[in-house]
């Protein structure tokens, strides 16, 4: 009993490792489209950035080069 | 029983080992030194000019991909200051649609030589880790220069002064 559920669940976390799907630096144009940030309101987001600065001391990582597009 | 779950267990550890290193099997990464991957293989769209004894930058670029946007004044200004000393710039489109590319060249024109790597088989050849990359080819086709990303005037500075090392020794 004890066998067959540890064959299952590796099994299963066989099957789930086959889904990981690694992005290539050239395939990350859909991630980088304007359509997959949270905020799309330019005005909003500077608004938090200035208070996110002023809490926080530290700035980025919005949308721009370096937040995850591949670029640099 | 206890030597059959250690074997088991290594079944297991094997098959994961291999499963995650699946995506490890693809070509490795051009590096200086290399011969760079024939453009004729790769069904590229667009026309390539003469690249018999010119010194090559293969630069690859998306339109979504700030850095290559600002990189283009600069290469704009090599190709017109090296073009007919030898020196061929080759952009490399890697975009899934050409109408991003089309858009970006409207706003972002190029007057060096550009084609369209639709099916990213040259890009996927060359491994690259970023975008823009670059690759500076002598006239025998081999990379002597590679560049990661675009940092403004320094990379600048450094295209040129690659650029005429390559365009002395050739």
């Amino acid at each position: 009993m004890r066998t067959k559920l540890f064959w299952s669940l590796a099994g299963g976390a066989l099957l789930l490792v086959t889904g990981c799907e690694n992005v290539k630096p050239w395939q990350r144009g859909t991630l980088a489209d304007e359509s997959m940030t949270d905020e799309r309101n330019r005005a909003n987001i500077a608004l938090n950035e200035h208070v996110f600065f002023s809490r926080e001391a530290a700035t980025g990582g919005r949308g721009v080069a370096g937040g995850g597009c591949g670029c640099n | 029983m206890w030597f059959h779950k250690q074997r088991s267990l290594r079944v297991i550890i094997g098959c994961f080992a291999l499963l995650t290193a699946a995506p490890g099997f693809a070509a490795a990464p051009i590096k200086v030194g290399d011969t760079f991957p024939s453009f004729s293989e790769s069904k590229l769209e667009g026309s390539l000019p003469d690249l018999k004894g010119k010194v090559v930058l293969v630069d690859f670029w998306a339109s979504w991909c700030v850095p290559c946007k600002r990189s283009f004044p600069a290469l704009n200004e090599l190709h017109k200051r090296y073009g007919d000393k030898g020196l061929v710039i080759i952009g490399v489109n890697v975009d899934e649609q050409r109408a991003s590319m089309d858009k970006f060249l409207k706003a972002t024109p190029a007057s060096f030589a550009l084609v369209r790597d639709a099916e990213q088989k040259l890009v996927a050849k060359t491994e690259v880790d970023v975008m823009p990359t670059s690759f500076l080819l002598d006239a025998t086709g081999r990379v002597r220069f590679l560049h990661r990303g675009y940092q403004g005037d320094e990379t600048k500075k450094e295209y040129i002064r690659e650029i005429e090392e390559l365009l002395k020794a050739r």
